[in-house]
């Protein structure tokens, strides 16, 4: 089966090309991309290809989410691994990688094999787990990273939680470098933030809420960043947040250091002062900061401190988020919301096109050590078609995955992913759209 | 709006003035002096009127009989049911009333729903011996079994139309007016 | 005159005028606890519900004794927090509580925020009687209306409010309040005990209490709570009560005639010194449990009202 797609505006950071292309996929694989490729396949073989015409459209390296929540084993009520790939496509994500703290946590081989056979049995995304850095993300003893990886994992993180034990943190690092497996650090000194909800300001103040101080993120991306430099080893920091671990990653990229960053959409979207009605999906961990702080990221991310926008996707139940806000569970379902979010950053002129797909497609692929992320000859078919002019207002109603906790629900939106293709075959397509 | 309204004064202050010095001589009349007798005005109006009722008795017989206010918001039959929720003015009863021979006394008696919260009141201050009843204006359309005992003028009304008694202490005049409704 | 307000929920939302019309209204009905039948029909038939997470003898009775002198039935709910998390959320005792059709429902919760989620929920009026350390209205009120009685004002004075802050309802409502109503407000207590950009609610704030209270009309004394020792917000009662006690000797430096509140209850010896807050000339301790009721009433008699 070949699917040719035409008039569509082809961005891809990796080949450096941003203009007006045709794409020819066949076999799984792109085959061909050039200009004026209609031509010669009307005149060869148009009845055994699907053409697809996508003028206005912009064409992209499929998106890849390094940061997602997938819940299954163990809260399949908030996702499962289906649902959460069935989000994916329809947000324009044709790769994800998921976080292991599902029930058990993701430290062995057969919870990895577990959730790569459920990913084939949804045939949607690829779905890439990852694997937690310590047994049950306790902290205390590493995993089998070695078995992990020959499992299929593509990073270690004992993401939710943070890697308190220091000298943990090191030998992960020093071990994880060996096997070229990438170590996704949450960085949260769990003494300075314990009792918080929210972050710790003006906000916090006159809510009356418990603060978490940005210094609790910040002491723990200046640590990892110091074991990474030690160890001589690379470390990646999970959905930065603060203006000072900004900076941080800053400087130590300027000294030549190993260190990758990402952010989540909304840390350059919300701020700690739309708290103030206690909506619970808005409770998030690292929470969101202040308007300084959101100048800070946007900053990072247009000068390329932040190498990632990732979703951190956190779906839960109705019965974790409808309750008091210090009860409820922390996180957003963002898969669904991410790319339009992100695409605020072109309107607003931090990003542009390249930069932005840069971030959502190559940049992760290559942390991840992934051979995706990009559209040249010979790579998977894995394309997202985006329509840049779309309005849309945000129904969490409508969403694929179970969590519908969205901050960002009855938010009008402009552009969208309008047709995903994974390997080739399509995975998704705007109901509205005729193929 | 004002310019449109039809308003007849029905009273002046001379009026007002002649009315009160009778009723003041009917009260003592009919009770036979001042002993055990007490004045209480129904906010806001009837306060008014009963502070000059008060003075007018001392003019007669020498001594202030007691005088007390009652605000009968909080009494009222409509009240759980009204969304508008009158402004509370304060109740202000110092002395007893068991055994006494209250004078209630308001500017104008109507359906005598007023008259019914402010009978409730008083009986949670005290067993009043009795209570009578002086208004200054009896405009008829009773909705309750109650009846003035003096009354300062009978002004037979329509129901749209208004009936005003104005004050000095409150309006700074002395008259009483009619006026059609809108 | 209607409070133009569903909710009760902090002092935050309310407006000069609405505060005013609050006091002016418990003023009135100040009268009706010194009657011998202290009892008035306004809210026959009607129903409030004391929804209690958190236990508060205080606060509770206030508000059911409000509740009875205006002829309303009052039901007591007292739920523990801890059952709460597991079982019955408040989303599902809130659904109860709406079938059961009650006119006001009066909630004091260690979360703050509840009563937010909760007036979000239901139809009927909320009151908020506490949530964790955000606000705490009534308090408030009867302590705006406690000054005004013995200050003849609120706008103008200085009012010195001593203690943990950062975990304190009662200062943000008071905050909020008397900032409103044209008093400046002064805050004392140790960093460990100021919640962050504090100042930018229009404060001033201090460490010490002898600069606090310099010429203070009012002294508030917040209740230190012992378990806060565990979070190193203090490193002991000793200390805390070195420093931060008001007492015959510090109490100088405020105005002649200052007053003295406390939300209760008392730690002798610790926030207050015994003989100041038993010192009539001073405490107006007494005074504010009194205009918790009259406050109450007022909200109640405010809120409540028909199906126009
Ligand atoms: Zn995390």
């Amino acid at each position: 089966m070949k699917i040719l797609l035409t008039g569509a505006k082809i961005i891809d950071p990796a080949q450096k090309i941003d203009a007006d292309m045709d794409v020819l996929l066949e076999n799984g694989k792109i085959v061909k991309i050039g200009s004026d490729l209609l031509k010669s396949v009307k005149s060869k073989d148009s009845e055994k290809v699907k053409i697809i015409e996508l003028a206005g459209m912009v064409l992209t390296p499929g998106l890849i989410d390094m940061h997602t929540h997938l819940r299954e084993p163990g809260f399949e009520y908030k996702e499962t691994v289906a649902s959460g790939a069935a989000a994916a496509v329809a947000g324009g994500f044709t790769s994800i990688a998921c976080m292991p703290n599902t029930s058990p946590i993701n430290d062995n081989r057969s919870i990895t094999e577990f959730i790569r056979r459920k990913a084939a049995e949804a045939d949607l995304a690829n779905v890439y787990p990852i694997g937690a850095i310590s047994k049950n993300s306790e902290g205390s003893q590493l995993t089998e990273f070695w078995d992990l990886k020959d499992a299929g994992v593509v990073a270690l993180s004992d993401d939710g939680k943070p890697v308190m034990d220091a000298a943990l943190m090191r030998r992960a690092m020093e071990y994880a470098f060996s096997l070229e497996l990438p170590i996704i650090s949450h960085c949260e000194d769990i003494n300075l933030s314990g009792g918080g909800l929210m972050n710790e300001g003006y906000y916090s103040t006159i809510l009356g809420l418990g603060g978490i101080p940005s210094i609790a993120e910040e002491a723990m991306v200046a640590r990892d960043i110091l074991i990474a430099e030690f160890t001589k080893t690379c470390v990646h920091i999970a959905h930065v947040s603060t203006e000072g671990s900004v900076r941080l990653v800053r400087e130590a990229k300027k000294r030549g250091l190993r260190v990758t960053a990402e952010t989540a959409p909304h840390y350059f979207t919300l701020t700690d002062e739309y708290l103030q009605g206690y909506d619970t999906n808005l409770k998030v961990n690292p929470p969101l900061r202040s308007t300084q702080d959101v100048a800070a990221i946007k900053e990072g991310l247009a000068d390329g401190t932040l190498d990632v926008i990732a979703c951190d996707h956190a779906p839960h139940g109705r019965t974790d988020k409808e309750l008091e806000f210090e009860y409820a569970d922390n996180g957003i379902s963002g898969l669904e919301t991410s790319l339009a979010l992100s695409l605020n950053l072109i309107k607003e002129e931090v990003l542009s096109w390249p930069e932005l797909i840069a971030k959502m497609s190559p940049n992760p692929a290559r942390i991840l050590n992934l051979s995706k992320g990009t559209l040249q000859v010979g790579a998977d078919a894995d394309i997202t078609v985006i329509d840049p002019q779309l309005k849309w207002t945000v129904d969490v109603k409508t969403f694929r995955s179970r969590g519908k906790n969205s901050p960002f629900h009855g938010r009008k939106m402009q552009g969208k992913a309008i047709l995903t293709i994974v390997g080739g075959e399509i995975k998704y397509v705007l109901p509205s759209l005729k193929v | 709006m004002t310019e449109n309204r039809n308003i007849k004064i029905v009273m002046d202050s001379d009026g007002i003035d002649r009315c009160l010095t009778r009723i003041a001589y009917e009260i003592l009349e009919k009770n036979k002096g001042k002993e055990n007798l007490v004045l209480v005005g129904i906010r806001t109006g009837g306060v008014y009127l009963a502070e000059r009722l008060q003075k007018k008795i001392s003019g007669i017989e020498a001594g202030k009989i007691p005088l007390g206010i009652l605000d009968i918001t909080l009494y009222r039959d409509d009240i759980s049911t009204s969304n508008k929720k009158p402004r509370l003015g304060k109740t202000k009863i110092t002395f007893s009333l068991d055994n006494k021979k209250v004078v209630l006394v308001d500017d104008v008696l109507f359906t005598g729903r007023t008259i019914r919260a402010a009978m409730d009141a008083l009986i949670d201050f005290g067993r009043p011996k009795m209570i009578q009843l002086a208004v200054l204006i009896d405009r008829g359309h009773r909705e309750l079994p109650i009846r003035a005992d003096f009354v300062g003028k009978n002004l037979p009304s329509s129901l749209w139309e208004a009936v005003s008694v104005n004050l000095v202490e409150k309006n700074g005049i002395d008259e009483v007016v009619i006026e059609e409704g809108t | 005159m209607k409070l133009e307000k569903k909710d009760i929920l902090g002092m935050k939302d309310l407006t000069v005028e609405e505060i005013n019309l609050i006091l002016e209204t418990a003023e009135s009905f100040l009268e009706i606890s010194t009657r011998e039948i202290k009892k008035v029909p306004t809210l026959r038939g009607k129903t409030i519900i004391n929804l209690f997470y958190e236990a508060s003898t205080r606060t509770r009775t206030s508000f059911e004794i409000a509740g009875k002198r205006l002829s309303a039935d009052t039901v007591n709910i007292s739920a523990s927090t801890s059952s709460v998390i597991k079982g019955e959320t408040l989303i599902d005792t809130a659904r109860n509580l709406e079938a059961m059709n009650p006119d006001v429902i009066v909630i004091r919760h260690s979360a703050a925020g509840a009563p937010h989620l909760l007036a979000s929920l239901v139809k009927q009026s909320i009151i908020n009687a506490g949530d964790g350390a955000h606000e705490h209205p009534t308090q408030a009120l009867l302590d705006m209306m406690t000054i005004k009685e013995k200050k003849g004002k609120i706008s103008g004075l200085k009012v010195a409010i001593v203690g943990d802050i950062t975990h304190s309802r009662v200062a943000r409502s008071n905050i909020y309040g008397l900032s409103k109503m044209g008093a400046q407000v002064f805050l004392a207590g140790p960093a460990t005990m100021l919640p962050r950009n504090i100042e930018q609610m229009g404060v001033k704030v201090y460490n010490k209490l002898e600069d606090a209270i310099v010429g203070a009309d009012v002294v508030m004394m917040l209740r230190i709570q012992l378990e806060r020792q565990k979070q190193n917000i203090f490193p002991s009662l000793r200390e805390y009560s070195q420093h931060y006690c008001l007492n015959r000797s510090n109490i100088k430096r405020a105005k002649k005639d200052v007053i003295v509140m406390h939300p209760g209850p008392i730690n002798r010896g610790v926030e207050i010194s015994p003989d100041i807050a038993d010192d009539p000339s001073y405490s107006v301790i007494l005074d504010q449990v009194n205009k918790g009721v009259a406050v109450r009433m007022a909200l109640l008699y405010l809120l409540t009202g028909g199906n126009e």
